[in-house]
């Protein structure tokens, strides 16, 4: 029975990580495919994308993209989960459900609905509408996390600021957000993860200046190569270590 | 640094439901006032009134002689102490305290200076760079006191400051208070539901129940003459004897109609107003005296409490002739 649990354990594990893994391995083969038999080890794929201008600029979009729309959904979702739990108003429920409803929402409906819009609007496609489309979907992430963070124990501190001579601004920047800062830090690092490897929307709402994942996806119809999972093998560098720096803040946090 | 502080007929309502009625109480600058009463009864509401922290349906309230009607929290010469602390848990002692003077544009070194002045006034001198969450929950208060006070308000509100403490640390901690009170001379509104903790501190005590004000007087005076029922039972424990025309349970003791009020302690082997031959029920040693409980032999049906002297051994079933050193008359039934 415990080995058939560990043994259950195993392939849990195997199932989610090998893809990862085989993306890695055959990212340092030394052939033309990243298919076995393994060839042998070298760097000469990870050497290769490096040079690639195309490629290096679309890495340095995504970084830009995740960072700006991750602070912007930050901010708004701060301040709208700040406002709900401290201010009665008729309809907040209401106001609640709005904010947090895009995350039901599928990313093409929302990347369509967007896309229409801008159209509309007559803005054309850049990474700023991609950006507009993480801040999307990631400020109902941001104002669940902060909302959720929000108790009394930080309410009544807000009061003692007020009573001790704060202002609203002087009370939110000295107060609300240090105290929450492990959450703000936990929503900022899981928007940046989202937003760094999203696809459909920055597909959608980019044209000449695209994100990396949609710089990958056009080399990946030109066939497969190593040198796409040597990109693959990046990205996936970058999240796991926003992840684990999401860990660092939030769980490793001398109480 | 010290205000007078004016309450006039100040009515609060929470839906229907009225937590002040029409509440008023003239405080002096300087003055220890302690809000005393039980859960429920409309403490915290008037603290809150005062504060800013919420308007008042009806009624006016005046500080240092000034309207204080829709004045934020923030803009009146009131800080509060509050019963959970509130605390900042991200910012030193030091940083904590020196808060509201930062509020006010007070530059770094001089926050620093009054913030360890502050410390070492409420007894936590050296510890300027602690946090929080590094002190016991007394520590925790008098940071708060500390930090309440950095401001020199005028009026200092104190909502349950001692609540959250155990018995012996709270006895301490009421000293102190007093003690700092009568150094910065600051009015100080004190809520509490304990009453000894309210005669400790208080030069006045305003007994409220029910959203209505129902004595107020110096300790001994709303103790020893309370002006109602209610406040003559929660200032302590009394013994309370029916009288209708001059005749009671206990036969003709004092004249009139209403309530003969005797304290516990007020009974004993001698005194003014005999109460006749009361058998010991039980008995219990409380250090200080001994706890009774007697039956008048004249009347079966009353109990009185008595406190009888520490040195008097009584069995559970002796007969003792007692009488009353001290009694009031209320009106009231
Ligand atoms: N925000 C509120 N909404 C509705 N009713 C309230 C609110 N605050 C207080 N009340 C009611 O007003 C009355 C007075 O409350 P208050 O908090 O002033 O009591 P208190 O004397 O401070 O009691 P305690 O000793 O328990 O703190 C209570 O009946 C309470 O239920
Ligand atoms: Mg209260």
């Amino acid at each position: 029975m415990r080995l058939l649990s560990w043994a259950y354990l195993a392939a849990a594990y195997a199932f989610v990580f090998l893809p990862v893994v085989v993306l890695v391995v055959f990212s340092f083969q030394d052939g033309r495919l990243p298919v076995p038999p393994f060839q042998g080890f070298s760097l000469q794929w990870y050497d290769k994308i490096l040079g690639n201008g195309a490629l290096m600029t679309a890495l340095w979009h995504s970084a830009l993209v995740a960072f700006v729309s991750s602070a912007l959904a930050l901010v708004m979702g701060f301040l709208a989960a700040h406002a709900l739990a401290r201010v009665r108003l008729p309809g907040s429920v209401l106001l609640r459900g709005l904010l947090i409803a895009p995350m039901t929402v599928s990313y093409l409906i929302i990347a369509l609905g967007l896309l229409t819009t801008f159209n509309q609007a007559g803005i054309s496609l850049s990474l700023w509408t991609a950006g507009i489309g993480h801040v999307v979907i990631n400020l109902p992430l941001c104002f669940a996390i902060a909302y959720a963070a929000m108790g009394d124990h930080q309410k009544n501190a807000e009061r003692a600021a007020r009573d001790l001579g704060a202002t609203e601004a002087q009370v939110l920047w000295h107060v609300s957000a240090p105290m929450l800062a492990p959450a703000l830090a936990a929503a900022f690092f899981l928007s940046v993860t989202f937003s760094w490897d999203e696809f459909i929307i920055a597909f959608l709402l980019t044209r000449f200046d695209v994100t990396l994942p949609v710089e990958i996806w056009s080399m990946l119809r030109s066939g497969l190569s190593p040198a796409t999972n040597a990109v693959g093998s990046l990205v996936f560098l970058v999240s796991v270590s926003a992840v684990v720096l999401m860990e660092i803040f939030l769980f490793r946090r001398p109480k | 640094m010290t205000a007078s502080l004016s309450i006039q007929s100040v009515t609060q309502r929470y839906g229907t439901a009225l937590a002040l009625d029409a509440v008023s109480l003239d405080i002096a600058a300087g003055e220890f006032v302690v809000l005393l009463g039980p859960s429920g009864c409309g403490k915290t509401t008037l603290l809150n009134l005062i504060g800013g922290f919420a308007e008042p349906v009806s009624g006016r309230i005046l500080i240092g002689g000034k309207d204080m009607a829709g004045v934020a929290p923030a803009q009146r010469p009131t800080t509060t102490v509050f019963q959970d602390y509130a605390l900042f848990p991200h910012m030193t002692l030091a940083d904590n305290v020196g808060f509201g003077l930062r509020m006010r544009g007070v530059a770094r070194p001089e926050r620093r200076a009054k913030a360890e002045e502050m410390l070492a006034l409420v007894g936590l001198p050296g510890k300027a760079l602690r946090r929080p969450h590094e002190l016991s929950g007394g520590q925790r208060q008098r940071v708060a006191l500390a930090r309440a006070l950095a401001v020199a308000p005028d009026v200092l509100l104190l909502d349950e400051p001692l609540g959250a403490l155990d018995l012996k640390l709270r006895r301490a901690m009421q000293d102190e208070l007093k003690e700092i009170q009568r150094r910065v001379g600051t009015t100080f509104v004190h809520v509490t539901h304990d009453q000894e903790e309210a005669m400790a501190v208080a030069d006045r005590i305003v007994v409220m129940n029910a959203g209505k004000i129902a004595d107020v007087g110096p300790p001994r005076e709303v103790y020893l003459s309370p002006k109602s029922l209610f406040s003559a039972a929660f200032m302590g424990e009394i013994n309370q004897i029916a009288v209708r025309d001059g005749q009671s349970a206990l036969g003709a003791l004092v004249p009139g109609t209403g309530t003969l009020l005797i304290r516990p302690e007020a009974i004993g082997l001698n005194g003014a107003l005999p109460l006749g031959l009361c058998r010991v029920e039980d008995v219990a040693f409380f250090g200080t005296h001994v706890r009774a409980h007697v039956t008048p032999l004249k009347a079966p049906g009353t109990r009185l409490t008595v406190h009888l002297a520490q040195t008097l051994s009584v069995e559970p079933g002796a007969v003792l002739d007692l009488a009353a050193t001290d009694h009031l008359m209320l009106e009231e039934e």
